[in-house]
């Protein structure tokens, strides 16, 4: 049968329809919001109980919260008596000027006020290196990572510690506090636990036995035991293991309890990228005349921290979060000043204690979930590669 | 296919710096040497600095009397006999008692919440979503003294605490729940118990076998159920309910009698549970997204209904990816419950690191002991992690 033939077999019967209905639209309760509401919340008996119990829930939870931080909210006040129920005869929500007034204790600690200015560089210069090496954009971050990982630590050490000879007036570890120390615990975590972790993860997949096994050793002891219990030995049995006149401070000894710590989980997250990396990659650079350190500094790694940068963004989000515990060891930590400003008498109120914690969470959700956005982001970006 | 060598010459002679074998046998000795001789310098020092503070050192302290009080105790304890090495008991015992009980609520919540992660009502899920995005990102111990000083120590006071119908007292000294006191007979009920759990196991293997041979079905559940519960209240009864409870009462200055759950155990347990759930649910999330979509749409295919594919398809290949890091986390939640120092909850740590290195000095033994006990916890968790994953790994042919 030809083509002319059926077409004019169609045509010559009347009742059959030679062209296509357009489609009808779908349901009205199908598409657009309506559509999306019975899809979304409303598909079946069970869904439509949670969807109510849920917005019960939430029409609770957001205007209590909103009512607490801004509209019951105290936003002025000399002393105690402005946050408090029975003097003010008025339901009261947040009392923000006890934030007010302790905020540079909760920035600086008891730093010594003329010198609050070194400490404020420090952030700056600590800025600049952060968006130095995390702007994947930005000019220069062979230059950005020397300045991250060498010039900043020294140049940092010298401004906060003090030196006289260049007429820095020497500031005692003991007057830090706050944010400062939050910052610097958590940096010094940063910048030690790359690069022992890196190499606790060569050691731990090396050839030699000896090696091989104290890296083992150490990465599973430290991911055994809590961090508590590192700090406690840090920092009450560290004063015992070294000569009495070179007894290191009490944050110096935090910060190694810290950074050993760190470097045990980065080295396992560092092996986990090592082990990505297919055996040819290292015949192939040993094919090619390379020894053993060239080979790790110009094939392996480059490859292995590519995948593992989510990983290692991780980690630090732990290691922020985990900066709170020098709390326990008596040191400043931002935390311990909220915890301290908080029973002040002055501001002794019912909403005292939830107003400084509510600060504290901010801050540090802020930090960590940029940081976990950051990590989504590489993520992301490094997938590109092996879409298809 | 070979290759010809030049005959006759000599194989290349290397220096015997240059010999891969000796160098890394150099290496292991230079290590070896500086670890050895990290470890003798911190053993002199340490002896020299515990001599000059006249600390004695060796494990004699665990049988002296301790001489302070331990705020909860699952043993007996008291201030005036009871030795050191009992109050390491009583604190392991405490921590083992919030962990296990935070791993079973932080289970639940976890779950609950990794599920209604996927759900598809979008509420739901957004809510869900916020929930781990907001408590992963808050230090734990943030938390607890949140839910310690901002929640529970804001309770009422004493005189007006808050009173529950059944005999449940609330406030700022903590809860006060009514006591069972098991008198004569109540063993009856254990037994019935044991039987009610043996006798529906036996009913769940043989429905199996059942089925297997002849396609019916039996209500497991149901029958498992009443035996189980149904059982030991039967005998309950017909021993003449051998159950009393002690119920607190206010006294002058304070709730005497019932079991008093002290509020720095509940805030770490809120604490442990919550923060813990928000990691769990991430687990139990990524492992269902694990089970790819066409082990759904086979199951499907093959008629089976929703809740079976759920329990017999998808739930066993998900709890593969899910135990190994779900184990790391209860590992986690138990490290975790050592920041019940900062709030005063006696758990190991506070007791034992606390108190007792306090009072004795002793930090090298003390903390030894501490890191050995986490220690063995976390290599027995992990070894028993090796043999289940060895057991359950895909066999592929």
């Amino acid at each position: 049968m030809t083509m002319s033939e059926g077409d004019l077999a169609v045509t010559e019967i009347k009742f059959v329809r030679g062209a296509t209905i357009a489609a009808r639209p779908p349901p009205a309760a199908m598409t657009g919001a309506l559509g999306w509401l019975r899809a979304n919340l409303l598909s079946s008996p069970f869904n439509i109980a949670l969807t109510i119990l849920i917005a019960l829930l939430l029409a609770w939870l957001i205007p209590e919260l909103v009512k607490f931080l801004l509209i019951d909210a105290v936003w002025t006040g000399a002393d105690r008596d402005a946050c408090r129920e029975v003097v003010q005869h008025r339901e009261i929500g947040a009392c923000w000027p006890f934030v007010w007034e302790r905020w540079s204790y909760f920035v600086y600690g008891s730093y010594p006020i003329p010198q609050r200015w070194r400490v404020d560089v420090f952030f700056a210069m600590l800025a600049i290196g952060v968006v130095w090496l995390l702007w994947l954009e930005a000019p220069r971050r062979d230059l950005g990572s020397v300045y991250f990982f060498i010039v900043l630590p020294i140049t940092s050490f010298i401004l906060l510690t003090g030196w006289s000879a260049i007429g820095l007036p020497p500031v005692d570890t003991a007057l830090w506090g706050g944010i400062l120390v939050t910052i610097v615990v958590a940096s010094v975590g940063i910048v030690c636990s790359l690069p022992i972790g890196i190499l606790l993860a060569l050691g731990r997949r090396s050839r030699m036995p000896a090696v091989r096994l104290f890296s083992v050793v150490f990465i599973e002891f430290v991911r055994g035991v809590p961090l508590v219990t590192v700090l406690f030995m840090a920092s009450v049995m560290l004063p015992l293991f070294v000569p009495e006149e070179y007894s290191p401070d009490k944050l110096v000894r935090a910060l190694v309890g810290i950074a050993l710590f760190a470097s045990a989980y980065m080295a396992e997250v560092v092996r986990a990228g090592l082990q990505a990396i297919p055996k040819g990659q290292f015949e192939g650079a040993m094919a090619v005349g390379l020894g053993y350190w060239q080979m790790i500094r110009l094939i392996i790694l480059p490859q292995a921290l590519k995948i593992t940068i989510p990983n290692i963004v991780n980690t630090y989000i732990g290691l922020f979060k985990d900066t709170t515990l020098v709390f326990i060891v008596g040191i400043f930590d931002f935390l311990r000043t909220v915890e301290v400003a908080r029973i002040d008498p002055k501001w002794a109120a019912p909403v005292t204690s939830t107003t400084g914690y509510a600060v504290a969470a901010i801050f540090y959700w802020i930090f960590c979930y940029a940081m976990s956005r950051y990590a989504r982001a590489m993520e992301a970006r490094l997938a590109q590669g092996d879409k298809r | 296919m070979s290759i010809d060598l030049p005959t006759g010459s000599p194989p290349a002679r290397v220096a015997f710096y240059n010999d891969p074998k000796a160098r890394s046998i150099a290496y292991q000795v230079a290590l070896c040497a500086v670890i050895g001789f990290l470890v003798y310098a911190a053993a002199r020092n340490a002896i020299a600095n515990l001599e000059r503070a006249h600390i004695a050192s060796g494990f004699g302290f665990w049988n002296t009397t301790a001489g302070f009080d331990i705020s909860q105790a699952l043993i007996q304890f008291d201030s005036q006999t009871s030795s050191y090495g009992r109050a390491f008991w009583v604190g392991l015992l405490n921590t083992l008692l919030v962990a296990s009980i935070g791993i079973v609520i932080a289970t639940i919540l976890g779950f609950i919440i990794g599920i209604a992660r996927l759900s598809k009502n979008w509420l739901v899920a957004k809510v869900a979503a916020g929930y781990v995005e907001t408590i992963r990102n808050i230090p734990l111990l943030l938390q607890l003294l949140f839910w310690y000083n901002a929640v529970l120590k804001a309770l009422p006071e004493f005189r007006e605490s808050f009173v529950i119908p059944g005999g449940i007292y609330l406030n700022n000294r903590g809860l006060f729940i009514p006591q069972p006191i098991f008198k004569d007979g109540f063993g009856w009920v254990l037994i019935a118990l044991a039987a009610g759990v043996i006798g529906a196991i036996a009913f769940y293997v043989w429905a199996r076998k059942r089925q297997e041979q002849t396609g019916q079905q039996a209500p497991v559940f149901s029958v498992g159920l009443a035996l189980v519960i149904g059982l030991p209240l039967v005998v309950l009864v017909l021993a003449g309910f051998p159950l009393a409870f002690e119920f607190p009462a206010a006294g002058r200055f304070n709730i005497n009698g019932g079991i008093e759950i002290l509020p720095e155990f509940a805030a770490l347990l809120f604490g442990l549970s919550i923060y813990t759930a928000a990691f769990i649910a991430e687990v139990v999330r990524a492992g269902i997204l694990a089970v790819s979509r066409g082990q759904t749409e086979a199951a499907y295919s093959l008629g089976l209904r929703a809740r079976p594919t759920l329990r017999l398809i998808v739930v066993p290949q998900a709890m593969r990816v899910i135990i190994p890091p779900l184990t790391s986390q209860y590992l986690n939640l138990t490290k975790n419950s050592t920041l019940a120092v900062a709030i005063g909850y006696p758990d190991l740590v506070q007791v034992f690191t606390g108190t007792v290195l306090n009072q004795t000095g002793q930090a090298v033994e003390v903390v030894a002991i501490t890191m050995a006990v986490y220690l063995t916890i976390s290599l027995a968790t992990s070894l028993l992690m090796n043999i289940y994953n060895s057991r359950i790994a895909l066999v592929e042919r």
